[in-house]
């Protein structure tokens, strides 16, 4: 397997104009001879099912949802990023992409998000012209707020909707051109293989998740925005449904999967109330624009938070990071909740929560603009937790949030597989080892809206349409495959239901390579990882048949991929030695207890090739490059 | 706490269905509706019974996956909450509990709780959408939106497409739906131009599903997750009035805040 970027030649600004320009084109003629399936239909998905469908292509998109407006990105609350330096305070498209190279420690590539960053300011045009309501000042422009990592206003939103907002302007695109006949819809269907003949991406393999028919679909290209694998941790933000099957079985067809220990771990989430916990439900980060973190002074002190007087108060991101504060990022912010934690300072049952809170704000400004700010995010602490943070702090500690991992993909978002495309949180390109707040809303309509179908063309003009179509055997044989799998699921109807394993599975990894990870807990991991494996496929109870809406199955072959994707994780976090973002080694830490990287072994992408089952993956390296920023230690103090 | 629950049971389309009933004497007051199925799901699966088919995915009450009634309301008894995000400290110990999916002649029953809900779909495509083909755009700030008007199509495009509205509504209809995406986009300068013809599509669309008739109910509207407004069906009515009688053609360029 070679790894070749392809990163266009010239100067960092100019390298993606120079890209379009030597990439070749499919005439607006001949684009209905060619068919693309998309499969996702989030903001990435749903955007380039879109506009490949306005370009002309013939486009096939599929989500396992029941529709395609229910997809994951839906959740997300807080904003989207953009450099319009509508503020004036001194934001560009550079200080966007620094702040994103940084914000990633230096881990992900410079092309890459320079690209993001020069695209951002189209995504704004692009959701405002289809009818997003950003927020606005009283004088009609859109308004700002600010996210971590970052000192500029650059954030634009729609309350604490916005990733709905977004996901329903580009839902609407996409079903405008179901309406128009360009885009054939197929929700409720879950793809469950890839399709590689002679060595390109030719179709994929999907259940129809009412019927239960396994049937297949070919293609001129495939496109993957399917999502991360945060549910691998089984309690995570991410929606029931989310899962890694589709970019798991294309790993295991061949495409390679980089930097799979990256997982971020987002600060402000709900704690945990209880066993019967289904997930976490995250409060967007935009929070604490306004809200203060702190925790007791004292050990194991159990008053009421409003009867501990201020000087007793640490609040701690504000003593340790002073530049940032309160809006330091994610990875720095949940690991200083987690110390503090550990050090039995802790709040709420179990000693495992930090406060959020907002009394300094609401005198400050009074509790109608607060109310204005975060109404509906207010209501949903309420609703969970029956307590009112107008009243009294929240409480919050950190849970699973998002993937920076995915599969590898070149400049061109494709991956090691000719033909197969990944975007979105589903590839691994441009957030590096830790993803800023308000940057995934923009990394999926940028792939999906304006890179994807603009890089899709120079493949699909050197691909000759409907070479191979889904009568082929290659297609018959994935479908024998799928089959056989669902059969071997439904044969064991022994003890374990699948929840149940998938419980154990998160607990583990949540200890063992959570927020902070050792040799020695990977090891132990790993090993456990594999009994858990050999326990699901020998006592996993799946009742009913594979004819019919049987949503245990759908449960049972998502978390049999987790439990391989699980091993990929910590074998990935063993090897890199160093910290780096929100991939945290004990070992390597400076002696304040901050990530320490180690440049001169680790700036690399790591691309795991799969060997076969019971094989070690093979590991090829992308050296990162840069030229426009230096290594510098990260620091937000 | 000790909850009885009886719930529809039905095997597919066509199959006939019956409610079956469920103890559970261990329910935590922390749980959510869903989380007290899934603990009933566990408990099926354990004794090689089927689970309860139910959507759902985000459970955090914005994806408008699932949706049920519960004792004859949709969603339940909590006002703007949709079932994911009800917890059981709203109900008392001992308590019987009906469970039954949605019931409209435009929703069929594929199983259990589970319906078919595609049809609020294909009323997005027949025209809730503003076309702006990717790339064309001007500079966000180059229309102006003034923010009562955002804050306006801001509170109609909450809505999360659940189907609530059509299950409350004793004609099954489905005009808090449409009415929120109508409004949501006419009173945005940039809904303007397509506001005559998306009215009188979406209708015609509504109407080909088999959707009943409004008739001022007002049910839709306290059964909606996200409270949205029974006001936005009346200028619904005002738009497809004034396109039925100048036609699909009529752009109203600056007049979105009538």
């Amino acid at each position: 397997m070679q790894l070749d970027a392809r990163i266009p030649p010239g100067p960092l600004a100019q390298k993606w104009e120079n890209r379009r320009f030597s990439a070749r084109l499919v005439s607006p003629a001949n684009r209905r001879r060619y068919r693309v399936l998309v499969v996702g239909s989030g903001l990435a998905g749903a955007s380039a099912a879109a506009t490949l469908g306005e370009l002309g292509y013939h486009v096939d998109c599929l989500c396992f949802q029941d529709s395609p407006r229910r997809a994951h990105s839906i959740a997300a609350q807080g904003g989207i990023n953009a450099a319009k330096n509508y503020r004036n305070d001194d934001d560009s498209i550079r200080r966007l992409f620094y702040d994103t190279i940084k914000g990633g420690d230096f881990r992900s590539r410079e092309a890459n998000v320079y690209r993001l960053a020069q695209v951002s300011v189209n995504i704004i045009d692009q959701c405002v012209a289809q009818g997003v309501p950003f927020a606005r000042e009283y004088g009609g422009l859109l308004a700002n707020r600010s996210f971590g990592g970052a000192q500029v206003s650059r954030t634009f939103y729609a309350r604490g909707q916005t990733g709905q907002q977004l996901l329903l302007g580009a839902y609407q695109a996409l079903e405008r051109q179901v309406g128009l006949g360009g885009v054939a819809m197929h929700p409720r269907s879950e793809m469950l293989d890839l399709v590689v003949e002679g060595g390109r991406a030719r179709g994929i393999v999907v259940r129809d998740l009412v019927s239960g028919r396994v049937s297949s679909y070919a293609g001129d290209a495939v496109v993957l925005a399917t999502g991360g694998y945060g549910n691998a941790y089984y309690l995570s933000t991410n929606a029931k449904g989310s899962n890694a099957t589709a970019i798991w079985r294309a790993h295991r067809r061949g495409a390679a999967f980089a930097n799979p220990c990256f997982t971020q771990i987002h600060p402000t989430c709900i704690p945990v109330s209880g066993e019967h916990q289904s997930k976490l439900t995250l409060m967007s980060e935009s929070l604490r624009n306004d809200g203060r973190v702190w925790v007791p002074e004292r050990k194991g002190d159990a008053r009421a938070p409003r009867d501990v007087p201020e000087d007793e108060r640490d609040y701690f991101l504000e003593r340790k990071y002073p530049s940032f504060g309160n809006l330091a990022p994610r990875d720095i912010a949940s690991r200083a909740a987690k110390e503090v934690c550990d050090e039995g300072r802790g709040v709420g049952p179990g000693g495992r929560g930090v406060y959020l809170d907002f009394a300094d704000a609401i005198r400050r400004l009074g509790e109608a603009v607060i109310r204005e700010r975060y109404g509906n995010l207010f209501e949903m602490y309420e609703r969970i937790t029956a307590e009112n943070p107008y009243h009294s702090p929240m409480r919050i500690y950190p849970a699973v949030h998002y993937t920076m991992g995915g599969l590898w993909v070149d400049y061109d978002l494709m991956s090691t597989i000719p033909g197969l495309f990944v975007l979105g949180e589903a590839n691994f390109s441009d957030h590096g080892a830790n993803r800023l707040g308000a940057s995934a809303l923009m990394q999926g309509l940028a792939d999906g809206y304006f890179i994807l179908p603009n890089t899709i063309s120079d493949y699909l003009a050197g691909a000759r349409p409907g070479e191979i179509n889904a009568d082929h055997a290659a297609f018959r044989d994935a479908e024998a495959a799928v089959e056989a799998r669902t059969k071997r699921l439904l044969a064991a109807r022994r003890k374990r239901t699948v929840d149940s394993i998938h419980r154990e599975l998160g607990e583990l990894l949540w200890n063992d390579a959570g927020m902070s990870r050792n040799e020695a807990g990977l090891k132990r991991a790993l090993a456990h990882i594999l009994e858990l494996r050999d326990e699901f496929w020998r006592n996993v109870n799946v009742p009913g048949s594979d004819a019919e809406l049987n949503q245990a199955l759908e449960k049972a072959g998502r978390l049999a991929d987790f439990l391989e994707l699980a091993e990929l994780l910590c074998v990935d976090a063993l090897n890199r030695t160093e910290s780096c973002g929100a991939h945290f080694r004990e070992e390597s830490q400076t002696p304040d207890g901050e990530a320490r990287r180690d440049d001169a072994n680790f700036a690399y992408v790591a691309a795991w090739e799969h060997a076969g089952d019971g094989k070690p993956p093979v590991l090829h390296k992308e050296k990162l490059e840069f030229e426009a920023v230096h290594f510098a230690q990260r620091s937000y103090k | 706490m000790r909850l009885v629950l009886h719930v529809w049971r039905q095997k597919g389309r066509s199959a006939d269905g019956a409610f079956a009933r469920y103890e559970v004497s261990d329910a935590s007051p922390d749980m959510s509706f869903l989380e007290l199925l899934d603990v009933i799901n566990e408990r099926l699966i354990g004794q090689g019974q089927e689970p309860i088919a139910f959507d759902h995915d985000c459970r955090e009450g914005i994806c408008g996956s699932c949706g049920m009634m519960i004792n004859g309301v949709a969603h339940g008894p909590m006002r703007a909450t949709a079932s994911c995000q009800l917890h059981l400290r709203h109900f008392n110990d001992g308590d019987e509990i009906r469970v039954e999916p949605w019931r409209a002649a435009a929703f069929p029953i594929i199983k259990d709780l589970v319906v078919d809900r595609s049809a609020l779909d294909r009323i997005i495509a027949a025209g809730g959408f503003i076309t702006a083909q990717t790339g064309s755009a001007p500079d966000g700030n180059a229309i102006l939106v003034p923010k009562h008007a955002s804050d306006g199509a801001m509170d109609a495009a909450a809505c999360i497409g659940c189907g609530a509205c059509v299950a409350a509504c004793p004609n099954g209809s489905a005009s808090l739906f449409t009415a929120a995406k109508i409004a949501h986009l006419g009173l945005l300068p940039q809904g303007q131009p397509e506001r005559s013809r998306r009215a009188l599509a979406m209708i015609a669309q509504m109407d080909r599903e088999g959707f009943g008739n409004c008739s001022w109910h007002g049910e839709c509207q306290e059964a909606c997750p996200k409270s949205i407004s029974i006001d936005t069906i009346g200028r619904m009515n005002r738009d497809f009035l004034v396109a039925s009688f100048a036609g699909p053609e009529k752009a109203r360029v600056g007049d979105g805040e009538d």
